[in-house]
């Protein structure tokens, strides 16, 4: 690989992929990686002030509550609310001048996967997650337990000493820490006991309610003792395995969806564990490893719904009149961000691709950029459509939103095709693909590119060329 | 802006879209006419999104518990269709009424999970999954069926009337397809574009990923080649209703006759989800639901498909006894489901209707477990062993 390949891949991995003058100029991988780095913790994003929720939440709603208009009035405020709270985290990546923190941060976001409907709780969770992404994973592994998207979400509210719940238990060694195979159904029963009485109250804030905790003697991973939840925590996180399991998941996630290099992972998870947890360290280990610049690590990712469509507005600056679009895109993708499908997160990998989500990829560029409007249907189980209704005013049956892709408010094409204007016509074509795609094409199959082409000035062909190479599978991948 | 791709243009203004079927796809090209009829078993599984309220569709019209606890939206005898001395069924489902005299439809109640979940996306993973409520499972029960065809080519064995792919119908390695307007699909995935970059693609390639594209690319191709031929095959003088669901029914109506290699049909219809003024939803929905049930059936026994169609309705949930204070119901747990076909071997109602007197916190309790029901239509129907698609052994039941 050479230097501007090592460039583009590390920016793809690392963040929504290369920008122009990253691509004409590039650098030494260490001090790109040194950049990558925000010096100061990320500023959090703000939809719903801590004084506008004291008015919302359900507490000061609770009047209302009985009455089932009033509760799905709510309930459609909550989802309309998660939704805003998505564009602007897609904002928030389209914008960042550090986009390996939201690049880290959407990692934990399908790691701690959560689906609660209620957007501040969404929020404290995001910015807990978006403030320890590149952290320490010990401090994010407790702000995650303890937070109200989490607790809500696994059931620990309901973890009594009477009756344990041990949803949140067996979850935190499953998916979080340890992986299923090194922990007993003993020890989950255990663990539930340890964190009876992590509750939240109606703010989001953590509260331990000491009259629900059991605080009685517990056997856990060999240890015993009167546990409580940060106990049990500390002693996952001095099991080894924890670190491995969570590199190799990160593995999977910033170096190849094929599979594992146990040595490397069992190499990247002893300094992870060295080091005490720190997560940018174990991302540095990696960027800066001679084999992450091996020629099989390009094209081993498919990249993620979010992942396309926040690198294509960070490409060609470009919005909707209905940004809904976006979050609807990511419906029928199957990357809707708050809503996992389940506890274990997105799959990824080769689970993002199937024969139609293929083909209304492919299509997305000329939908984008070419005017080549795409209808699409989004899967609906509740109905959004029920404000205002009355006896006399029910909605037509409707399993599915259809929404238009195509009507850009706006397009930005100057920086770009200025860009490629400096390029000599012989050479642009190449440069092109190797700015646009994981991999180099050979000339055969440029010129196949090139024959579907509009060659009528250089804008034309420079745009026409864009969308062409976006089409290819291998723009697909990263 | 516009781009032109002229050499686009040129091509679909020369060619008529036969011509236009890449060579790669004729090795699927054959006449369906000239295969024996019948002997293909057919499954449409149409999924009523929302979680329908069971008890407003099959109604326990004899039981004073059922008015006492839904004196507003509870449904008068005198209102239903009259199933039995004790049960009817809601005014809306005329149509599958008609089929119900003639011994077509089996209705299975009180089919639920131990330890029901009340979120509709929780729910409705189970019941897509085929998982009980503590596992998570990230393929679809149709999906594994899917999966396990061995001699499959084609990607056509499994095929849903929408945009994405319900993770019921998602496999390991073998997915269905998702199409939802068979034109439209088949003009997307047959771009010249695309076609020679698939037809041209070097599979010795250094990335393997790239070469699973394109072979996912070559087979959605080549399969919108292939459904797209067979939708022209049969064109139905049958009406259908000028609905969502009508469309989607008269294109499964069409593929069914035209004895595609396709097994498994899904749609959804809904939403279902009546917390408010549920009547007059509930009614709309089933009057759309019934209509183009009735027109598929039409269709299906005219062209003698009717007996190697199976279609069963299924929902995440059913809703809760006592009604809301806003003319509704609140999410619920175990539900009834249709089977309707000209192989039902047990017409009627196949078991007994919930016990109202014997709720668990206002829920019913479910007497029959889904995947029961699943197995048997694994079994039964599409010849299968169910123990290669559901965790656990199901004894049949007899419907079919």
């Amino acid at each position: 690989m050479d230097l501007q390949e090592q460039n583009s891949l590390l920016y793809a991995r690392a963040g929504f992929g290369i920008r122009l003058e990253d691509f004409k100029n590039p650098r030494p991988v260490k001090e790109v990686v040194e950049s990558l780095f925000p010096t100061a913790v990320p500023g959090q994003l703000q939809l719903i002030s801590d004084e506008e929720w004291a008015e919302y939440n359900p507490k000061t709603l609770k009047v209302t509550m009985t009455d089932e208009v009033a509760r799905k009035e709510k309930e459609r405020e909550f989802r309309r609310r998660t939704g805003d709270m998505n564009l602007l985290w897609m904002e928030a990546m389209v914008r960042t001048s550090f986009p390996l923190v939201e690049k880290t941060a959407m990692f934990w976001h399908g790691h701690f996967a959560t689906r609660v409907d209620n957007p501040y709780f969404d929020q404290l969770l995001l910015n807990e997650i978006r403030r320890n992404a590149l952290g320490n994973f010990g401090d994010l592994l407790k702000a995650v337990s303890k937070s109200s998207a989490m607790l809500q979400f696994l059931n620990n509210q309901q973890n009594k000493k009477s009756h344990p719940n041990e949803n949140f238990a067996r979850e935190v060694m499953e998916l979080f820490t340890l992986g299923r195979g090194h922990y007993t159904e003993d020890d989950v029963k255990e663990a539930a006991r340890a964190f009876t009485g992590w509750g939240y109250d109606e703010n989001g804030a953590f509260i331990f309610r000491e009259k629900q905790h059991d605080a009685t003697d517990k056997k856990f991973l060999g240890k015993t003792g009167n546990f409580d939840g940060d106990d049990i925590l500390n002693i996952i996180l001095k099991q080894k395995q924890t670190s491995i399991f969570i590199t190799q998941k990160i593995y999977r996630y910033f170096v190849s969806d094929e599979k594992i290099d146990d040595r490397r992972v069992n190499a990247l998870a002893k300094n992870f564990y060295d080091s005490n947890y720190d997560i940018g360290g174990l991302l540095r280990d990696i960027f800066t490893s001679k084999w992450f610049y091996n020629d099989d690590v390009a094209g081993a990712k498919i990249k993620s719904p979010v992942e396309l469509l926040v690198s294509y507005q960070r490409m060609i600056p470009m919005s909707f009149k209905n940004p809904n679009v976006w979050i609807n895109l990511q419906r029928v993708l199957g990357q809707y961000l708050f809503n996992p499908p389940n506890v274990a997160g997105w799959p990824g990998g080769k689970d993002w691709i199937d024969s139609s989500s293929l083909v209304i990829r492919m299509r997305l560029p000329e939908a984008f950029f070419a005017s080549k409007e795409l209808d699409l249907n989004a899967k609906e189980i509740e109905p959004e459509m029920m404000k205002g209704m009355t006896k006399k005013n029910v909605m037509p049956g409707q399993a599915a939103q259809t929404f238009r892709v195509g009507k850009l408010d706006s397009v930005d094409w100057s920086g770009y095709v200025a860009f490629w204007k400096n390029y000599k016509r012989e050479e642009v074509r190449a440069a092109l693909a190797d700015y646009l795609l994981p991999m180099s094409l050979d000339e055969a199959r440029l010129k196949q590119v090139e024959g579907f082409a509009d060659n009528d000035n250089d804008e034309q062909y420079i745009k026409s060329m864009t969308i062409l190479l976006m089409e290819l599978p291998e723009y697909q991948l990263s | 802006m516009s781009i032109s791709r002229r050499k686009f243009i040129q091509l679909s203004s020369l060619a008529s879209a036969s011509l236009m079927v890449p060579r790669f796809l004729k090795a699927f090209e054959h006449n369906p006419l000239s295969l024996p009829g019948g002997g293909k078993k057919s499954l449409v599984v149409i999924q009523l999104s929302g979680g329908n309220d069971g008890l407003n569709t099959v109604i326990p019209y004899y039981n004073d518990i059922y008015y006492k606890n839904r004196p507003v939206i509870g449904i008068k005898k005198a209102d239903a269709i009259a199933l039995t001395d004790e049960v009817g069924l809601n005014p809306a489902l005329t149509g599958i009424k008609r089929l119900y005299d003639q011994g077509f439809v089996s209705i299975i109640n009180g089919v639920g999970y131990p330890e029901p979940n009340r979120s509709h996306f929780r729910s409705m993973d189970i019941w897509q999954s085929g998982s009980t409520a503590d596992q998570v499972v990230s393929t679809g029960w149709l999906g594994r069926y899917i999966d396990g065809c061995k001699d499959c080519t084609n990607n056509t064995m499994g095929l849903e009337i929408d945009d994405s792919l319900s993770l019921a119908m998602k496999g390991k390695d073998k997915s269905a397809l998702a199409v939802r307007d068979i034109n439209q699909f088949y003009n997307a995935a047959t771009d010249p574009y695309f076609v020679k970059l698939a037809k041209t693609h070097d599979d010795e390639h250094d990335a393997k990923l790239a070469n699973y594209l394109y072979q996912t690319l070559r087979e959605t191709s080549s399969a919108a080649g292939y459904i797209y031929q067979q939708s022209k095959i049969y064109n139905t003088t049958q009406v259908y209703p000028d609905t969502a669901i009508g469309k989607r029914m008269k294109t499964i109506g069409s593929l069914i006759v035209a004895n595609t290699d396709t097994q498994v049909y899904y749609l959804s219809h809904g939403s279902f989800d009546t917390h408010v003024n549920q009547a007059d939803r509930q009614k709309k929905l089933f009057e759309e639901l019934d209509a183009a049930l009735t027109a598929l059936v039409a269709d299906l026994k005219q062209n003698n498909r009717f007996n190697d169609t199976l279609i069963m309705t299924f929902s995440e949930f059913g809703r809760r006894v006592g009604e809301n204070a806003s003319k509704g119901t609140d999410h619920g747990t175990a539900n009834s489901m249709f089977m309707i076909g000209g192989g039902i071997k047990k017409g009627g109602l196949y078991n007994n209707i919930p016990n109202l007197a014997d709720l668990d916190h206002g829920d019913v309790k479910y007497e029959l477990d889904f995947k029961q029901v699943y197995a048997t239509v694994l079994d039964r129907w599409l010849a299968t062993d169910p123990r290669g698609v559901l965790d656990g052994k199901y004894e049949p039941l007899t419907f079919i």
